[in-house]
């Protein structure tokens, strides 16, 4: 070795490789490694994203076509509650199709592409490092901040390419009050809201060692950010400042279109950023900067009861959709009482809204949240009830099914929770919306007939449980399939109507059975009938996971 | 004896592969059953048969006197598993695991879970996902061990386990035989199987093609023997079950199949005998005979034959054969 290599060498290695570009090398490769495992995911997330968005601004068109109409709807916008679940009042000062987006909707996307950066980020920096795959990568020539700089640089990818179908699809649309710098900004603003929260799950896998964790963190930040722009809205507009959600609603795009709140998301997005990069150098690949909880030393008696132990794997989603379901149910409840108002004037909606139940327009209105509510917990039960087929996969029912535990009560356990948590979610939503439908409409029967309108969907949800399990009787490499259950439901029940699909379209999903509770009159035997679908569906699901094999590894 | 497995002309395949294609297992009571054969041999498959949780295509398979598919529960409360490849629930402690584990099984001994917790140095109260591969193994070992099943199944047990581990292990195994359990091992180890088995079964292809006590097996495949002689020894050759003889003045060394050992000494002693070395083949090489064609077909030595890897240049230190499987080689001298 020359003299002069030496030095070289050596200062390549010390101060460089903490912080210099050493630290990123190999992040181009894995930044196109990222974008190559994410070419679907991602594509997904920014198809749903612009096709939901161009949908709903095609729905204000038809639905606010005449002065009078938007008037109407400023009208109704303009309460404490529905400034709540929207955005700011400034919006409402020119309620065209276009101010409709960005007051209604862009609050609401911008928390989905916010979801769309964590799960991003995490997925490619923590989850690597958990499953030690990061481990592999890191002792080839890749620095230290390479992974996290692939990650974000995968995240700013989708965001900015998110800007350009939302950007292009609503000039071309001929909306109302779009015009091109508009939709621009429209669409820089979801781009804006993705950078930050793609810097603030930056920090959060740095603090945990668990890719979950990470995720939540930056979720309840997401929430958080949602909670303040909500509160500031209806009361102190310096609350809505703190949210970055705020800020991309406080563009008022196609209202002023102001670009100067989305440099407040840049600066943030930065910042955030560099922490996270900084935070990474004080900790040790795999680790987290907080350490592991420990846990118990020994399993509670209810815990190693098979049902125990199924609450116990089930508990945290169950938690989590129940908080959603419940707060959904809570925040349609609190424009109840003005929701019939809001349509009252509207002689289209009450149109579109008769054809649906015929009964009067808070009915209706009910009958329809009704129908999300169901279709959620609908898609709580296939998760649920896709839980043993989860485990059998990750080689965990194995061992269980090796004791004296057998295939139906270990399956029975999974599928019990599943029914019974899915039946609760619906009480639950159902309650959350009778009792604040019943603070806001003033009439108190409503908080049992709304509940009751949310239980008589639990038959079609044990039928979908009913779907699952058997599938995962029979062919369990397919029982994924399931899932058409919940995203048929929703489309043949939610837009239906819309789209006017035939009636027997919507009578191959479970939900077209049951019936439109409060708007119209409660029959018991489609409910019986489903009932029995469910147990037979469910029984030869069983009889099918009994004689076949068990997935091994 | 009673029979503790009995398998029988077991077949199995999933679609178009042949896991299992007659293969025979016996398993006495209270003994120690070595199961060996490289990856996907299928003693996995066999042993997931075993628990009913795989259903065999073809054959009779009895456990403990009783179908492994039928009565597949009942049997469970009186075995233990371990899986080769042992995966935790990530949101459960290793404690709170052994813990479920067991008394899914029928019940837990605090005392026996404690002491053997102690002895594998397991830390109990960590999340099964911050566990590596070798600790995570630990919780099923000691998950199976501390309740008191009368058979244990472990599929490569000790896989992830550290040296000091598997000397902790095979303890642990001498004492559950020492209390009279059955233990079917399945392992690649095959210094664990000599130490510990009282019969092997050698499975190939999905079905078995050696069984019996280390013994006997030895019997029926060559010994190696080195010897010096007052004079030089001729005629060796000649003699039946004889193979690669090389004579160096007055040394000779060669392989002799396990039935004309006798004959063979004899003929030598007739030259005067001044030291004699001979060793049975070692596990290693028992496993080379059956698997000796596709080492070769890998362009790796190793033939069929066991006694011709014996290279003459290994001459000045003959006893060094034995190879690193273990000390049951050792010559009688």
């Amino acid at each position: 070795m020359t003299s002069t290599a030496a030095p070289l060498g050596a200062s390549r290695h010390t101060p460089s490789m903490e912080t210099g570009p050493g630290a990123f090398a190999g992040a181009g490769t894995l930044l196109r490694f990222g974008l190559r495992r994410d070419r679907v995911r991602l594509t997904v997330w920014v198809l749903a994203l612009t096709l939901g968005t161009l949908a709903t601004a095609s729905e204000y068109r038809t639905l606010y076509s005449s002065p009078e109409e938007r008037a109407a709807a400023v009208s109704s916008m303009g309460s404490p509650a529905a400034l709540a679940m929207t955005g700011p009042g400034r919006y409402l000062s020119d309620y065209t199709a276009g101010a409709m987006l960005g007051h209604q909707l862009l609050g609401f996307t911008a928390v989905l592409v916010g979801l769309m950066s964590v799960l991003t980020v995490t997925r490619h920096t923590r989850d690597e490092e958990e499953t030690g795959r990061a481990e592999l990568v890191r002792s080839a020539v890749v620095g230290r901040h390479a992974h996290l700089a692939a990650a974000l640089g995968v995240a700013a990818v989708a965001n900015l390419v998110l800007a350009v179908p939302l950007a292009l699809g609503l000039t071309t649309a001929g909306i109302e009050g779009v015009d091109a710098g508009g939709a621009l900004l429209y669409g820089l603003a979801h781009t804006a809201a993705g950078l930050v929260f793609a810097g603030v799950a930056a920090i959060t896998v740095q603090i945990t060692a668990h890719t979950r964790g990470a995720s939540g963190a930056a979720l309840a930040v997401i929430g958080v950010a949602y909670v303040l722009r909500a509160a500031g809205d209806v009361g102190d507009d310096a609350l809505s400042w703190l949210s970055p959600i705020g800020w991309v609603q406080r563009t008022h795009v196609f209202v002023d279109d102001r670009w100067w709140p989305l440099a407040l998301c840049l600066l943030l997005a930065a910042a955030t950023a560099a922490y996270g990069f900084a935070l990474s150098t004080r900790r040790d690949v795999g680790a987290g900067l907080r350490p592991a909880r420990l846990g118990r030393r020994t399993a509670s008696t209810a815990l190693t009861h098979p049902l125990g132990l199924a609450l116990r794997l089930h508990r945290a989603t169950l938690l989590g959709f129940a908080a959603a379901l419940g707060l959904m149910g809570v925040m349609y409840g609190s424009i109840l009482g003005e929701a019939a108002g809001m349509v009252k004037d509207v002689e289209q909606v009450q149109q579109a809204l008769a054809e649906i139940g015929g009964a009067t327009v808070t009915e209706s209105f009910a009958a329809m949240v009704m129908t999300v509510v169901a279709v959620v917990a609908a898609g709580y039960v296939v998760m649920a009830a896709l839980r043993p087929r989860t485990e059998e996969n990750a080689g965990r029912a194995e061992p269980l099914l090796a004791t004296g535990l057998s295939r139906n009560r270990w399956l029975g356990s999974h599928l019990a929770i599943a029914l019974a948590g899915g039946t609760a979610l619906l009480v639950l939503a159902g309650l959350g919306f009778g009792l604040s439908g019943a603070a806001s409409t003033g009439d108190a029967g409503l908080v049992l007939e709304l509940t009751g309108a949310a239980a008589a969907y639990a038959p079609a949800l044990w039928a979908t449980a009913g779907v699952v399990v058997l599938l995962h009787g029979w062919f369990p490499r397919a029982a994924a399939a399931a899932w058409t259950v919940p995203v048929y439901g929703f489309l043949v029940g939610y837009l239906g109507p819309v789209l006017r699909l035939p009636e027997g379209l919507r009578n191959l999903s479970p939900f077209g059975h049951v019936p439109r509770l409060p708007a119209a009159e409660p029959v018991w035997t489609p409910l019986l009938v489903l009932t029995a679908v469910a147990a037979g569906l469910i029984a030869l699901g069983l009889a099918g996971f009994r004689r076949r094999d068990l997935d091994t590894k | 004896m009673k029979k503790a497995i009995t398998v029988a002309g077991l077949h199995k395949s999933f679609g178009r592969t042949h896991a299992l294609t007659g293969l025979d297992l016996d398993v006495e009571a209270g003994e120690v059953h070595g199961f060996l054969g490289p990856n996907g041999a299928g003693k996995s498959t066999t042993i997931r048969v075993l628990l009913g949780l795989l259903r065999g295509d073809s054959g009779t398979v009895r456990l403990l006197g009783r179908d492994p598919w039928k009565d597949a529960v009942e049997l469970h409360r009186r075995l233990a598993y371990v899986p080769g490849d042992v995966e935790l629930w990530p949101n459960l402690t290793g404690g709170e695991a052994i813990d479920l584990l067991a008394k899914l099984r029928g019940g837990i001994d605090h005392r026996r879970r404690d002491e053997l917790i102690e002895r594998f140095d397991l830390d109990p109260v960590k999340k099964g996902r911050a566990y590596s591969k070798g600790n995570r193994q630990k919780v099923a070992i000691v998950a199976a061990l501390a309740s008191d099943a009368e058979l244990l199944l472990l599929d490569e047990p000790t896989a992830g386990l550290d040296p000091l581990m598997e000397v902790v292990f095979q303890d642990v195994i001498l004492q559950a035989k020492a209390a009279g359990k059955t233990v079917l091992l399945s392992s690649h180890i095959l210094a664990q199987v000599e130490k510990l088995c009282d019969r092997v079964s050698i499975v190939r292809r999905g079905r078995t093609v050696q069984s019996g006590t280390l013994g006997e097996m030895r019997h029926l495949t060559r010994t190696t023997v080195e010897a010096e002689t007052e004079r030089p020894a001729t005629g060796l050759d000649a003699l039946p079950g004889v193979h690669g003889l090389t004579t160096t003045g007055r040394r000779v060394h060669f392989a002799v199949d396990g039935a004309h050992l006798d004959g063979a000494i004899r003929a030598l002693g007739a030259f005067g005998i001044r030291g004699l070395t001979s060793h049975p083949p070692t596990l290693e090489e028992l496993m080379l005979r059956h698997y000796g064609d596709e080492l070769a077909s890998n362009g790796l030595t190793g033939s069929g034959d066991t006694a011709s890897r014996t290279d003459p240049s290994t001459e000045a230190a003959p006893s060094t054969e034995t190879a690193p499987s273990g000390g049951n080689g050792g010559g009688t001298r």
